[in-house]
């Protein structure tokens, strides 16, 4: 009994916390989504009216919310295999006996994950430049003509993907290396003996006693990039023409540039949405695929 | 006779991929030393000509960058402290204290996670207001009180503690606070600083909230304010590159000097089932 009591008390702060700075704001962003609360409002409570699901309806009629969605699936969709087939390969690399200095490279692989985002969507600004960017520069090389990175509506969410798996594939590459690492080496020692090469070992050995940690790692990272803002703020401001306004931008102008924080509520739960239906959609492929 | 060849593939490949995700940064450190305007020169300069501290001293004299980096390491540190003194308790009494509704309140907690934190932003935003705490530290600190995410970490380490052990310490007739902060926070230490390097470097390199919230130059935080420097300062790469130097070298040092414990936290925290 007194364990009971002592076990409460020690977990009572921190799930208040989360109580008042979490839970309380989640319920009320849904009711926000139902109200029409914008600059009046701000100013003044009484000015917020009850408006259903209008902020919903409102947004499938909007343009640059399609707009952003699309630019977001597009992020997501390219986005995330890229990035876990980088990882992936890494890892091998990484795992591999043949390899020199894996202390360093893991170190060095890793780097760009603890960096801050927004300094170095700064740096990548200038090695996308048109002019005098170091990627144009070395494409030149290959008698490749100069891209406009970040001024050319078909080429800007390209430009982000590549900065994001440079930035992000580390993480997913030192889960995946653990998961290499746990894969019992009889499997590969049977593998051999059955007279397997290389390309028949990674597609029935090493990939399907990785599923799990692929499966987890895949709704990871799509739930990350469901969550892109700073790169499009800091590199583009949803430019050229619109094409990198994400799901979380229109979500920061609507709410903290109009200040239409229902609007703005509205689009943070669509976004929400998908993200379940995609891990969920995900759950479901892996399981039908290994079965 | 493959063997040597593997072998070659496999280092060039390695060495390849490092140089790509090192040379940015690289770069970056270089062309902070450039004189101005150098940077925009064809073909690019890859090490300045003569190097300079100009761009430094520029941020520090007339950006008030030092305001910005103090903002930065204050509103870290104490949400470093904050999320210590919430989760540790939380996240052992989880794992080893025996109370009513513990497996319901966890699993409801897991369940939170599926939530992205920005749904709480507008909200979080007007209450704050409310309570005139907007472009305050104490603004910027509440997202990083406690953290599900935090619990979790502590708990599966928690888990590994002998019950022997508290089990005796009880039979002494030790209170549970006591225990807690005798015999258990120093058997958690290398969980405690695998936590706290986790919110440190995340508080350190967050952006949307703090953007949100801290509007007010006095009160930024570095990514926030350098992102806020290169809208208006497009051409000065250089100055921009001292800029992001300033930000991200403590976070890559920090990193650097305590890479076990953060790798610890990204695998525990990774294989949540």
């Amino acid at each position: 009994m007194k364990l009971s009591i002592a076990g409460w008390l020690f977990v009572a702060p921190a799930l208040l916390a989360i109580l008042v700075f979490f839970v309380v704001p989640v319920a009320a962003a849904l009711l926000m989504s139902a109200t029409d609360f914008d600059i009046y409002a701000l100013a003044d409570l009484h000015n917020v009216r009850f408006i259903g699901l209008d902020n919903y309806l409102q947004l499938l009629q909007r343009p640059l919310f399609w707009r952003a969605l699309e630019n977001t699936l597009f992020f997501v969709v390219v986005g995330v295999p890229l990035s876990i087939a980088v990882s992936l390969g890494s890892a091998l690399l990484l795992n591999s006996r043949l390899a020199w200095f894996r202390g360093f490279y893991r170190t060095a692989l890793f780097a760009p994950v603890v960096t801050t985002l927004a300094a170095v969507a700064v740096v990548w600004v200038f090695l996308l430049h048109t002019r005098y960017g170091l990627l144009n520069y070395a494409l030149s090389w290959f008698g490749l003509h100069p891209v406009d990175w970040l001024g050319d509506p078909h080429w800007a969410m390209p430009a982000i993907v590549l900065l994001s798996v440079w930035k992000n594939f580390g993480y997913n590459m030192i889960i995946l290396l653990a998961g290499l690492q746990a894969i019992p080496g009889d499997l590969y020692e049977a593998a051999q003996l059955d007279g397997a090469g290389a390309g028949a070992t990674f597609w029935h050995v090493t990939v399907p006693a990785l599923a799990p940690v692929l499966l987890m790692v895949s709704i990871l990272t799509m739930a990350g990039h469901f969550q892109i803002f700073a790169e499009p703020y800091v590199m583009t401001q949803g430019g050229p023409a619109e094409h990198t306004v994400t799901v979380l931008y229109l979500m920061y102008e609507d709410g903290f540039k109009w200040w239409s924080l229902g609007s703005a509520s509205s689009v943070a739960f669509v976004l929400f949405l998908f993200m379940l239906a995609f891990s969920f959609m995900q759950t479901r492929l892996t399981r039908a695929g290994s079965t | 006779m493959r063997r040597p060849l593997s072998y070659l593939g496999v280092n060039i490949f390695l060495a390849l991929a490092a140089l790509a995700t090192l040379f940015p940064l690289a770069w970056m450190v270089s062309a902070s030393f450039m004189t101005a305007g150098e940077a925009s020169t064809y073909p690019p300069p890859m090490l300045p000509h003569a190097a300079t501290l100009a761009n430094y001293r520029l941020l520090f004299a007339e950006h008030g960058i030092v305001r910005q980096a103090g903002n930065s390491l204050f509103i870290s540190l104490l949400a470093t402290g904050l999320s210590l003194s919430f989760n540790l308790s939380a996240g052992y009494a989880f794992a080893k204290l025996r109370f009513k509704g513990r497996e319901r309140v966890f699993r409801l907690l897991l369940g939170a996670l599926v939530v992205p934190a920005q749904v709480t932003m507008m909200p979080l935003f007007l209450m704050l207001k409310e309570m005139r705490l907007v472009n305050t530290y104490v603004g910027a600190l509440v997202p990083w009180l406690a953290s599900v995410f935090g619990i979790y970490l502590v708990r599966q380490y928690a888990l590994t503690i002998p019950d022997e052990i508290l089990e005796a310490a009880r039979m002494d007739g030790a209170g549970e606070l006591r225990i807690f902060v005798l015999v258990v926070l120093p058997l958690l230490k290398p969980i405690v600083v695998t936590l706290a390097v986790l919110t440190f470097l995340g508080s350190w390199n967050d952006f949307m909230w703090p953007l949100i919230v801290l509007t007010d130059h006095h009160v930024q935080t570095l990514p926030v304010a350098l992102a806020a420097l290169s809208r208006e300062h497009v051409q000065d790469v250089e100055l921009m590159m001292a800029g992001a130097v300033i930000t991200v070298l403590p976070v890559l040092l920090l990193f650097l000097l305590l890479q076990r414990y953060y790798m610890q936290g990204l695998l525990v925290g990774s294989v949540k089932g």
